[in-house]
């Protein structure tokens, strides 16, 4: 009880309170794409585009940017579209474009940190962009105010296109036939992946980021069987993930890497239901 | 006015050429089988047709009313699809899209009709079922009960029995017949089955190194049909002496 309530009592601080708010509402968003993304073989490209993100973060601290979303946006979701683009082409081998892609801008991120960086704290920089420690506590009131007008447009590009996006996802040629602009959409969740992506840095960190996407979709495939009630239980449970890996956080261990482990042990339990419900079904 | 014409088409991709100078047109109520080698570019034809590839040559017209957008497609499989969480509601469902336009939701007409598509294919019980779980022969009614959605006038089907035990085959052959012959739903199927494309198309479209287009009958006068005829008839001989 006393835990309890020295929980409750760092809520008194705002920081805690918009760490818990910008947590929250990424992982609600990173869930919702996640199903496409997983079902439509793009996970890799999160974890891709997450690296071009922290190369451009990197480019935005070396030109002195105050703003660093300014730069980083943008680019990410140059990348976004460019990536989902070489994945369709069948000439261009889409992990390995991948790949290149999301390596290069790690190692040249790197670069130019430590090339031009004024900061007497290299790698404590380097790690907080890459697994997020301790960004999420210094986020200021426009921070949060972004990242809830940002989540809002992304629920309600989901809700509005969500039927389109199921049958894209589904079965491309299919809704091409009919009529449907299926590049159109493609396009369109390619950018919203990248405005996710790149408000899940502050978070988690560019590495971690895939997990946000990946872990509760899967979970979430292995009890649920319709696509509606796939997404909804992958969003609810992500939700939850990031609210109790925050939760615990404030007992001192890094956010992004707890959140993340949360979310790997309710994987291991929805299996675990997944194959005890599927063995008494049969 | 035919449903669909085909005029001096040519097809292939990256420049090269698979298939030129095709002509062939399909009337209202026909049933066309398209059959050939593998590698011949049946399912090129097919993409083309339905708009999804440029033809190199010529042009593919829609007569009779019939929009671009009111073919129903029947794809083969794809391996997303193998594992895909989604109820047999849900993907029929996905048949009417087209005819959402922007609006984001279906709407009761659209719900009416997905219902009824399930009736149609026998469907209506596995409704809430989830997709992966399905026999092949049940997929692929969902997905035909699906392409219903979308049109009411011409169904394309690519290989719809590949992969399936041969009464289901017999079943599916059936089904597309009758929705054929009932429901006057003008069919275009790809096949590597000779004998099922003679007993149940109208017209055949073979296509290859020889092209024929014609009936049924004229198909089993020609040249090629008789070669075909022929190896059929070699191999049942060969399977009852064994």
């Amino acid at each position: 009880m006393a835990m309890l309530n020295e929980l409750f009592g760092y809520f008194e601080y705002s920081f805690v309170r918009y760490a818990m708010i910008t947590g929250v509402l990424i992982a609600l968003c990173s869930s919702l794409l996640g199903v496409t993304l997983v079902l439509k073989r793009f996970s890799f490209i999160g974890d891709g585009l997450s690296h071009v993100a922290f190369g451009a973060m990197a480019v935005a601290g070396v030109v002195g940017l105050t703003n660093e979303m300014a730069l980083v946006m943008p680019i990410t979701i140059i990348c976004a579209v460019l990536l989902l683009r070489t994945g369709q082409n069948a000439k261009i081998n889409g992990d390995a474009s991948v790949a290149m892609i999301s390596v290069g801008a790690l190692a040249l991120g790197y670069l130019l940190m430590s090339v031009f960086s004024k900061s007497n704290n290299l790698s404590g920089d380097v790690c907080a962009t890459l697994f997020g420690a301790t960004s999420i506590l210094t986020l200021t009131a426009f921070d949060v105010w972004m990242c809830v007008i940002l989540s809002i447009v992304v629920v309600a590009v989901f809700l509005l296109f969500y039927n389109k996006i199921f049958c894209v996802t589904f079965d491309e040629s299919f809704s091409k036939a009919t009529g449907m602009k299926a590049g159109l959409y493609n396009l369109l969740i390619a950018i919203v992946i990248a405005v996710i992506i790149v408000l899940a840095m502050n978070l988690v960190g560019s590495l971690l980021i895939s997990a946000l996407v990946i872990f509760p979709a899967l979970s979430a495939m292995r009890v649920f069987k319709s696509f509606k009630s796939v997404t909804i239980c992958a969003a609810v449970l992500s939700v939850c993930c990031s609210a109790l890996g925050i939760l615990i956080s404030i007992l001192g261990t890094p956010v992004g890497p707890t959140i993340v482990a949360v979310d790997i042990v309710a994987f291991a339990g929805f299996s675990l239901a997944g194959a005890i419900l599927g063995g008494v079904r049969k | 006015m035919s449903l669909l014409s085909c005029e001096g088409v040519s097809l292939g991709y990256d420049g090269k050429e698979i298939l030129s100078d095709l002509n062939f047109s399909v009337n209202e109520g026909n049933y066309l089988c398209i059959v050939g080698e593998n590698g011949s570019g049946k399912s090129t034809l097919m993409k083309t047709v339905l708009g999804l590839h440029a033809p190199m040559k010529g042009k593919i017209t829609t007569g009779d009313g019939l929009n671009r957008n009111e073919i129903g497609y029947l794809p083969q499989q794809t391996v997303v699809q193998k594992d895909f969480p989604a109820s047999v509601r849900e993907i029929v469902l996905s048949g009417c899209q087209a005819r959402c336009g922007l609006r984001p939701f279906y709407n009761k007409e659209e719900k009416k009709l997905a219902a009824s598509a399930m009736e149609r294919m026998n469907i209506t019980s596995l409704e809430k079922r989830c997709y992966r779980e399905l026999s092949g022969g049940q997929q692929q009614r969902v997905l035909l009960a699906r392409a219903l959605c979308a049109t009411r006038k011409l169904l394309l089907l690519d290989e719809p029995v590949s992969g399936l035990d041969p009464k289901v085959t017999v079943d599916m052959y059936n089904l597309i017949s009758e929705l054929n012959r009932k429901d006057g739903i003008t069919v275009i199927m790809i096949s590597h089955d000779i004998a099922a494309a003679m007993k149940y198309a109208t017209h055949i479209l073979h296509i290859g190194k020889t092209v024929f287009f014609g009936t049924r009958h004229e198909y089993a006068q020609s040249d090629i049909g008789r070669m075909f005829d022929a190896v059929e008839n070699a191999q049942e001989g060969g399977d009852g002496n064994a």
